[in-house]
């Protein structure tokens, strides 16, 4: 499928979506609800069948938080973005997709860990690189720490 | 040249300490001293230890075009039990810093350790706003050898190297605090 094709089958799915031009890859921001609906039918629908997560990434855009899928196809040598966004940063949760790919059971620890994002239904839910009793998410814009970080 | 004579900073000197102890000192404990300092310092093993780049550094130190076998410094032994000194190169996290304690404290005596490279040394590149990185490997683990660079160069290696051969043959067997530390 090339690019024009990807992006009418997203627009038949999720109406909503929104695309960004002048990007490597297709990029569609898609909203949150819809997320795991779309990437099921993503990877299930035989002219699509995106089976390999090669990408799993939390980004925080200060006004919002966000992440960002990479997907290819094995099969079909075509690639996606998909991108949800939130703007609740007290509580910021999407539904994980690890039931979908199993490797972003550990992507999706990382942004857990790191950004504060939790994910709907993940098995195990727990940071990955820092120690259990951390206090905080360090990748977060507003993240402070007075005691370890020397400031520049 | 007598040891009254010596000031305080001569003692951190390692030129100086060498000249007082080829012009003076107690006959029999410098004769046992010298035989075991030679053997000491000429089978220095190394822990292997590597966190990052620095490694691959101290790998090509280790490979034959400049293999520092030649200096006595030998095979890496991957049992800290039978290492003798732990080259700390790359950059210590604070997760990691508890096993780099662990492995220091399992290596036996008379035990040695080099900072190898910025990280090692001070943290280098991540010293400043940086959550996550132990800012100089000394606040884990006493170190007797630091090593400039980013990382250092084969040659640096070798001669930190050299430094530290020059260091263990100034241990004196009467000196029982330098061997416990």
């Amino acid at each position: 499928m090339d690019q024009d094709k990807l992006k009418e089958r997203i627009t038949s799915l999720v109406p909503e979506a929104e695309f960004e031009e002048n990007k490597q890859f297709l990029t569609a921001v898609i909203p949150a609800g819809k997320l795991h609906t779309v990437a099921k039918n993503l990877k299930d629908a035989e002219d699509t069948a995106f089976d390999y997560l090669f990408c799993l990434t939390g980004v925080d855009m200060t006004k919002c938080l966000m992440v960002v899928y990479h997907l290819n196809s094995t099969k079909h040598e075509h690639s996606i973005v998909l991108k949800v966004k939130t703007e609740d940063r007290v509580n910021p949760i999407f539904d994980t997709v690890c039931d979908i790919w199993r490797t972003a059971e550990f992507h999706e620890r990382e942004v857990y860990d790191l950004l504060g994002i939790c994910f709907n239904n993940h098995p195990d839910l727990r940071r990955i690189f820092l120690d259990e009793n951390w206090k905080g998410y360090p990748l977060r814009k507003d993240y402070k720490d007075e005691v370890n970080i020397v400031e520049l | 040249m007598g040891i009254k004579n010596m000031k305080e900073a001569d003692f951190q000197d390692n030129a100086t300490l060498e000249t007082f102890k080829h012009t003076g000192g107690n006959v029999l404990l410098t004769t046992i001293d010298d035989v075991i300092d030679w053997g000491r310092s000429n089978s220095v093993w190394p822990l292997t230890f590597a966190t990052s780049c620095c490694g691959i550094e101290m790998m090509a130190t280790g490979a034959s075009r400049h293999d520092f076998a030649r200096f006595g410094i030998e095979v890496y032994r991957a049992s800290p039990r039978q290492a003798d000194v732990i080259v700390v190169a790359g950059t210590i996290v604070n997760k990691m810093a508890p096993v780099l304690k662990r492995l220091y404290d399992q290596m036996s005596e008379p035990k040695f350790v080099i900072a190898m490279g910025a990280c090692a040394v001070s943290g280098g590149p991540f010293y400043y706003n940086c959550y996550h990185v132990v800012r100089g490997v000394d606040h884990v683990i006493p170190v007797d050898v630091y090593i400039p660079g980013c990382p250092p160069r084969p040659e640096a290696l070798l001669y930190g190297v050299m430094q530290l051969q020059r260091k263990i043959k100034l241990a004196t067997i009467a000196d029982v605090k330098r061997i416990q530390k």
